[in-house]
């Protein structure tokens, strides 16, 4: 253990000043010391991407990064998807392709796709498969989730 | 697809609509255990050995450190079975001078924050003196072996035998016996949120809040007050949103009684989360059997009959409520599968080994049956010479109801009839053209098929029958219509994935005449919902939504009535929609919610003739009803890496009528993606020292987007007698058959090398050491 650091974490546009040890990943302060609980923690090992933020435009996994490297920096999460009462087009597609059951590994994928559609809206089907099959779904087979992320980017380029 | 509207008037029953679940989890509202916060933070100290005596555990100073030797009055959890030599060996919650497996609690560390516990767990200093450990079930039934518990001797803790009367002289009238030798490796369910568990203890009341991810609510309550020895009034159990079960999280956790033991304790709340490590490790496992099985055939390729052997490595305890008996005894009962066989012999043991406990995971020992089974027919096609489609033709039932060797009673099902639907659809004439042009370019591609029965929704004689001291089985919902006309159905199931707050709101609408968007289902909380079992062996969507059904009918008679009074109208003229009772053929109607609040605040009106209030329940304890489906799976097998790629899965189902053909398929899909995880991919591998390989997602392979190819669904509905709302379950199937079609399809590309793959997973390592063997042969030979 070490001293715990002073930093501003900026989630979803809103400034959180929390006291961390250096040790404290990412995903840790955004769920315990930010509150925001809708990111998810399935592994800690940067294996199944269930805990999925977008850092500075980047899908990251927020298990393998520190706190303290994310201050300063804008940090996206589930929460700050929709646009008031209006689903992201990415949100809205899980829900019309049953591309969740359980929901855990869901904001993690949401992040994932939302991050990299962002970044390359015109990515292919192959390219948009090698993204996906970085984070682990048990529930779906994944079927639903390639589909519903098809059609959200379809959704997205048309915005 | 269609959403939920107001006012359409058609029926919800077999539309694809929007689950209601899903608003929530895609916002990241969802609720999951480890979004709380506690006072304290455990870490569980586990043991780094598979056996031996505990001789110390010295603590750092000023910690809190819990071992066996605090638990004073605590029973060790016990399950129980009344049948099949069954012998009862209790679990301590923390280990209690002997160690039994890599992963075992022996201690546990409370702290101000998890990181805090963590460091002073990894302080914790266990002096274990190391005992030898037995590790594979074949060799811990060996005279030899050490003996992991004194109570059950031959480390055999059950053992199922059946023997059909006739079977010599039919075995002995055969024209050809078949026989194969199968290993199912080990695998856990890996839902992808591990358990968590959160006690908060309440000064006022003295009672316990356990927030945990469960399948079973209620019997958790009921298991932790039995162990800890204090009233179940005095604790609530809460199954929030859980993260994928899969079997894994209906045995009771030990650490979740640890919880609430320290809740008591320490007067305060508590929070565990299990990191993927401990879950793979001592979270459960599965699967983990040697099954051999002959079958006798006869001149026409009919089964007479099958013997089978299956051993099935338990671990090192029983799970509770269905103890280890599930694995051994579900293959015993449903080896013979879907085909008509009448001599049947088995025998089917549980051994005890120094490995994790096994625990049920999707299907239940009918991946490994179906696996077994169906490489039978393949085999016996070949030794006959007959297609393996055809030989399948001959064996299938056809008549119903059936009664199996194993006694087993099948209800309608369509075994030939899904089995032509996807031998039509995948076209084998085609696929053995393109495969034999293929094989000319070095390129190996095989079909496989498996045909195969899931046992769904069973109630409490099922379970009886297995001599369980805790018989599952039925379910109860309680249906109300609040005074503001608000719409609520308490279940005691308790999904967590499964979408069955949509699918029960469609079973009320058509009922009562209401949108399913305004009816919200409760579940997992043990002080609101009744008393019931949870989700779990493809149950709830047939038993709870028989009770869901029942209730439903009731709630509806009663609206019929008060609509009656209301409007002055015969009961037979009363039509409910639309959020309203009108009198057939006029404009006289009266709301929903207007009905309620006078069955509420103006009864007087009654006089009488109706009781207050606008609940109703209902109870269904259902016989069973079989689900059935044909897989198909097309493979190419690259012969010099050994890696088995699915080109294409087709599935031909059956799961009677079906409430929403979305959340149905969505069901298909995923078990599909865990049989095609458990054929390639996925295995806990020990060393022969017990130590454990695969602790991390790297070493144990889920699959990824990239091993699921895209699933052909094609549906047929053969309503269930044996289900009041006519479905039948479907959330087991897809894990099933998917392997025995893969390991089929393999065996088929690989036919040229002639040589044979009988395992799962089988991995390129496999293939390729099946492959070797028969180069160097070859080369021998040259």
């Amino acid at each position: 253990m070490s001293a715990k650091s002073d930093i501003t974490l900026t989630i979803n546009g809103r400034a959180h000043a929390i006291h961390v040890e250096p040790r404290r990943t990412l995903a840790d302060a955004i769920r315990e010391d930010c509150g925001q609980t809708g990111t998810h923690i399935g592994c800690e090992h940067g294996i199944c991407g269930a805990c999925t933020v977008i850092v500075d435009g980047e899908p990251v996994r927020s298990c393998l990064m520190f706190a303290v490297q994310a201050a300063g920096k804008k940090i996206r999460t589930v929460e700050g998807l929709a646009n008031g009462d209006t689903l992201h087009p990415m949100q809205q597609a899980f829900m019309d392709h049953h591309g969740l059951q359980c929901g855990f590994c869901t904001p993690g994928f949401l992040m994932l796709a939302v991050g990299v559609l962002e970044c390359e809206p015109d990515i292919s089907d192959d390219g948009l498969l090698d993204v996906l099959s970085s984070n682990l779904c048990r529930c779906t087979g994944y079927q639903n989730i390639i589909k519903a992320v098809r059609a959200a980017a379809k959704a997205m380029r048309k915005k | 697809m269609s959403t939920p509207t107001k006012g359409t008037g058609t029926k919800w029953v077999g539309r694809a609509i929007r689950r209601l679940e899903d608003p929530a989890l895609v916002s990241g509202q969802g609720r999951f255990t480890a979004d709380l916060l506690a006072a304290h933070w455990v870490r569980f100290v586990r043991s780094s050995v598979p056996a031996g005596k505990i001789v110390k555990i010295n603590a750092p100073e000023g910690a809190m450190v819990i071992t066996a030797a605090d638990l004073k009055g605590v029973k060790p959890i016990t399950p129980m079975l009344h049948k099949f030599n069954y012998k009862p060996v209790g679990q301590p919650l923390l280990a209690d001078g002997v160690v039994r497996f890599v992963g075992e609690p022996m201690a546990v560390v409370a702290a101000a924050s998890a990181a805090q516990a963590e460091d002073l767990a990894e302080q914790v200093d266990a002096t274990i003196e190391d005992v030898a450990p037995v590790i594979d079930a074949r060799a811990a039934l060996a005279s030899s072996a050490p003996l992991v518990h004194a109570q059950a001797p031959g480390n055999v803790i059950v053992e199922g035998n059946i023997k059909t009367p006739g079977f010599d002289a039919a075995w002995a009238g055969a024209h050809k016996i078949v026989k194969l030798e199968v290993r199912s490796r080990r695998q856990n369910a890996t839902p992808m949120e591990a358990r968590a568990g959160h006690a908060s203890y309440d000064g006022a009341t003295g009672r316990v809040i356990l927030t945990c991810a469960t399948q079973m609510p209620h019997l958790t309550r009921t298991a932790i007050a039995d162990v800890l020895g204090f009233p179940e009034a005095d604790l609530r159990v809460i199954a929030p949103d859980v993260g994928g079960g899969f079997g894994q999280k209906m045995s009771l956790a030990p650490e979740y009684v640890v919880l609430v033991w320290l809740a008591r304790k320490l007067k305060s709340s508590v929070a565990w989360t299990e990191d993927r490590r401990e879950n793979l490790i001592a979270g459960y496992h599965s699967r983990d059997q040697y099954v051999t099985l002959e079958g006798a055939f006869d001149k026409n390729a009919k089964l007479i009959a099958l013997e089978a052997d299956v051993v099935a490595n338990i671990g090192a305890y029983s799970c509770f409520p269905t103890t280890c008996g599930v694995e051994p005894l579900m293959a015993m009962a449903e080896m013979p599968g879907p085909y008509d066989v009448q001599h049947y012999e088995c025998r089917a043991r549980g051994v005890i080994t120094n490995t994790c406990p096994m625990a049920p995971y999707r299907g239940v020992s009918r991946p490994v049956i179906t696996f077994t089974l169906e490489r039978l027919m393949d085999k016996a096609a070949a030794v006959l010479g007959i297609d393996p489609v055809e030989i399948r033709r001959r064996n299938l039932i056809e008549k119903f109801p059936y009664t199996s060797a194993a006694g087993l009673v099948f209800d309608d099902a369509s075994y030939k009839q899904t089995l032509e639907m996807a031998v039509k659809a995948i076209d084998v004439p085609a696929f053995r053209a393109r495969q034999k042009k293929a094989r000319t370019q070095g390129r190996y591609l095989g079909i496989g098929f498996a045909t195969f029965s899931e046992r769904t929704g069973y109630g409490s004689p099922a379970f009886a029958a297995r001599g369980a001291e805790i018989v599952p089985g039925w379910e109860t919902v309680i249906l109300s219509v609040d005074p503001s006309g608000f719409v609520e159905a308490r279940i005691g199931s308790s999904p967590h994935g499964q979408g069955l707050r949509t699918t029960l709101a469609q079973i009320i609408a058509d009922e009562i005449g209401v949108t399913p968007d305004v009816i919200k289902v409760v579940h997992g909380d043990t002080d609101r919902g009744p008393y019931g079992w949870g989700t779990f062996a493809s149950r709830s969507l047939v038993i709870s939504g028989g009770a869901t059904l029942i209730a439903a009918q009731k709630v509806r008679a009663k609206l019929i009535k008060i609509a009656s009074h209301m409007l002055e109208a015969a009961p037979e003229d009363i039509v409910l929609a639309d959020g309203a009772a009108k009198v057939a053929g006029t404009d006289r109607s009266v709301t929903i919610a207007s009905m309620a609040r006078m069955a509420y605040t103006q009864t007087y009106r009654f006089k009488g003739e109706i009781e207050p209030g606008l609940t109703e329940q209902g109870t269904y304890d259902p016989p069973g009803t079989f689900s059935n489906a044909c897989h198909v799976a097309i493979v190419e097998v690259d012969a010099e890496t050994g890696r088995a790629t699915i080109e294409k899965f087709l599935v031909a189902e059956d799961a009677g009528r079906i409430i929403n053909p979305m959340i149905a398929e969505g069901q298909v899909h995923g078990g599909i993606a865990q049989g095609i995880g458990n054929a390639l991919l996925e295995e806990i591998i020990y060393d022969s020292d017990g130590g454990i390989l695969t602790a991390n997602l790297a070493d144990y392979m889920p699959p990824t987007a990239h091993e699921i190819p895209p699933i052909e669904l094609l549906h047929r509905e053969t309503p269930s007698v044996n289900s009041i709302t006519k479905a039948k379950g479907l959330g087991e199937g897809g894990t099933i058959g998917a392997p025995a079609a893969i390991i089929n399809a393999i065996n088929d590309a690989l036919t040229p090398f002639d040589v044979q793959i009988d395992e799962i997973p089988a991995t390129p390592q496999r293939i390729r050491a099946a492959l070797r063997t028969k180069e160097k042969a070859a080369r021998k030979t040259a």
